[in-house]
């Protein structure tokens, strides 16, 4: 039963995957600004907590 | 036409359209009251009894981004028919729709937890044990979803709004300074000892019970599930401006009633301020203790339905409050998981559930400018949006909303993991 859930969830990803594979916005300069904007202050901040955990565990 | 005959028409389209927003009505109210949940209420009792009255200026700034934000997400649901994830999803591809869902999800479930350290927490003052409380929870919030109407669940949680206004009679109670109140509304100043790591702190906090990441996810779902068109936005409008007034409202009187009762004592939490209020003013502490019980139970349970919500959009369930149970299995299968996980975390003891609320807000408050940016690019849209995308002077204000809360909550993720950085 398990292995039935865990396959069809997976399918289910896949499929919604392909779904929304390619974004429907106009990819304009200024979104590919503000979406770029956001990846790098998302990794600074990851970035930020990984050293803050692993200064933690020391 | 006489004065007779106009004025008798001017009174029949004035009714007409009371009557048209009163059904429009309900997401924009609920999902504003529901702002004020359980750690709302704990940071406008804590800001009170910290600092008096003096941020009360801060708070009415507030009230107005709370709205501008969340107006965005009226027209949005009202023009797309789409949930915010599913939004979010069809625009910015999958990378940004897992990114946003996973984001919502742990938000959430932490959120949720809160939700149930303010409700239990509340309770105990009324010496009902926490399983009781957690257990009452479940219960009515099982009830609240089995009528399989959204209007049933609708006008239960705006009852639940009206009781969030408890907190209105307290502040008459204690007869504060109009002139003060005036004073520190009006004249934007910072309280004696000028501007501090705790201030800021502190007013992060505030912004971050104001505009949270769900609230967008829940107001264009709610939209969506309501039934919503282009032509109820104005509706849709005042309702959300309605709610805002409330949620500035509540916010003003708890820190006027703590300003003016436990000012310059120790205190956590919201159930610490009311146990502190209890010696002065037992009907106070009572109204305290009841608001954040019920702020909490609003919070569970909006908190709960946008994930829901979202699921079922990007998930293709039957997502609607007019489902029944055997309708929408795995929509109400997860609203119970996450209503039952988080009230069990709760239950464990020596879970760290101070660290858990710390979590929550650094997370959410970190995570917030992701769920602002994707918005305004959705409301910019004029494909998607057409005659209702943003004007200029909604971009203006919209994007140095975003500008301003990117920046501090950058600052105030920073200074939550290196709290000396800013010293």
């Amino acid at each position: 039963m398990l292995r039935s859930i865990f396959s069809n969830s997976y399918a289910k990803v896949r499929e919604i995957n392909d779904k929304y594979k390619t974004p429907g916005i106009e990819m304009s300069g200024g979104v590919k600004f503000a979406l770029l904007a956001l990846r790098l202050y998302l990794i600074a901040l990851i970035g930020l907590s990984l050293y803050k955990f692993i200064t933690l565990l020391k | 036409m006489n004065i007779f005959t106009r004025s008798y028409y001017i009174y029949r389209r004035l009714l007409k359209a009371v009557r048209l927003f009163l059904l429009a009505a309900g997401p924009g109210i609920i999902v504003m009251v529901a702002d004020n949940d359980a750690g709302g209420i704990t940071t406008y009792t804590v800001t009170g009894a910290k600092y008096g009255m003096n941020l009360l200026w801060f708070l009415i700034l507030l009230g107005p981004v709370a709205y501008y934000v969340q107006e965005m997400t009226v027209r949005l649901g009202a023009v797309t028919k789409r949930g915010h994830a599913e939004a979010i999803f069809s625009a910015f591809g999958r990378f940004w729709g897992w990114f946003s869902l996973l984001d919502l999800v742990l938000t959430d479930w932490l959120t949720m937890i809160t939700e149930f350290i303010g409700m239990t927490a509340a309770l105990s003052i009324f010496h009902v044990p926490r399983l009781l409380t957690v257990v009452i929870v479940w219960l009515v919030m099982g009830g609240m979803i089995f009528s399989g109407r959204y209007w049933t669940w609708e006008k239960i949680a705006l009852l639940f709004c009206a009781v969030n206004l408890v907190y209105i009679p307290a502040a008459f109670i204690v007869h504060p300074s109009i002139k003060d109140i005036a004073f520190n509304s009006f004249v934007p100043h910072f309280p004696p000892g000028g501007f501090t790591n705790e201030l800021f702190f502190l007013l992060m906090a505030n912004i971050g019970t104001t505009i949270a990441p769900w609230m967008l996810f829940f107001q264009q779902s709610s939209v969506v599930d309501k039934g919503l068109h282009e032509k109820d936005i104005a509706f849709g409008k005042i309702d959300t401006a309605i709610g805002a007034v409330f949620t500035v409202v509540v916010a003003m009187v708890l820190i006027i009633v703590t300003g003016r009762l436990i000012f310059g004592q120790p205190v956590d939490d919201a159930a610490v301020a009311a146990r502190h209020i209890m010696p002065i003013s037992r009907t106070i502490g009572t109204l305290i203790a009841i608001g954040l019980f019920d702020a909490g139970l609003l919070g569970a349970i909006c908190i709960s339905l946008a994930s829901s919500w979202a699921f079922g959009e990007i998930f293709g369930w039957a997502h609607s409050l007019n489902n029944k149970v055997k309708e929408a299995p795995w929509f109400y299968a997860y609203y119970f998981f996450t209503l039952i996980l988080a009230g069990t975390v709760v239950l464990i003891p020596g879970a760290p559930l101070v660290l858990i609320t710390l979590f929550v807000q650094v997370i959410a408050t970190t995570l917030l400018p992701a769920a602002l940016v994707f918005l305004i690019l959705l409301l910019n849209d004029k494909k998607t949006m057409g005659e209702h995308v943003n004007t200029r002077w909604q971009n203006t204000v919209n994007i140095g909303i975003v500008a301003v809360i990117v920046i501090i909550s950058a600052m105030y993720g920073i200074s939550t993991l290196f709290p000396d950085m800013f010293k």
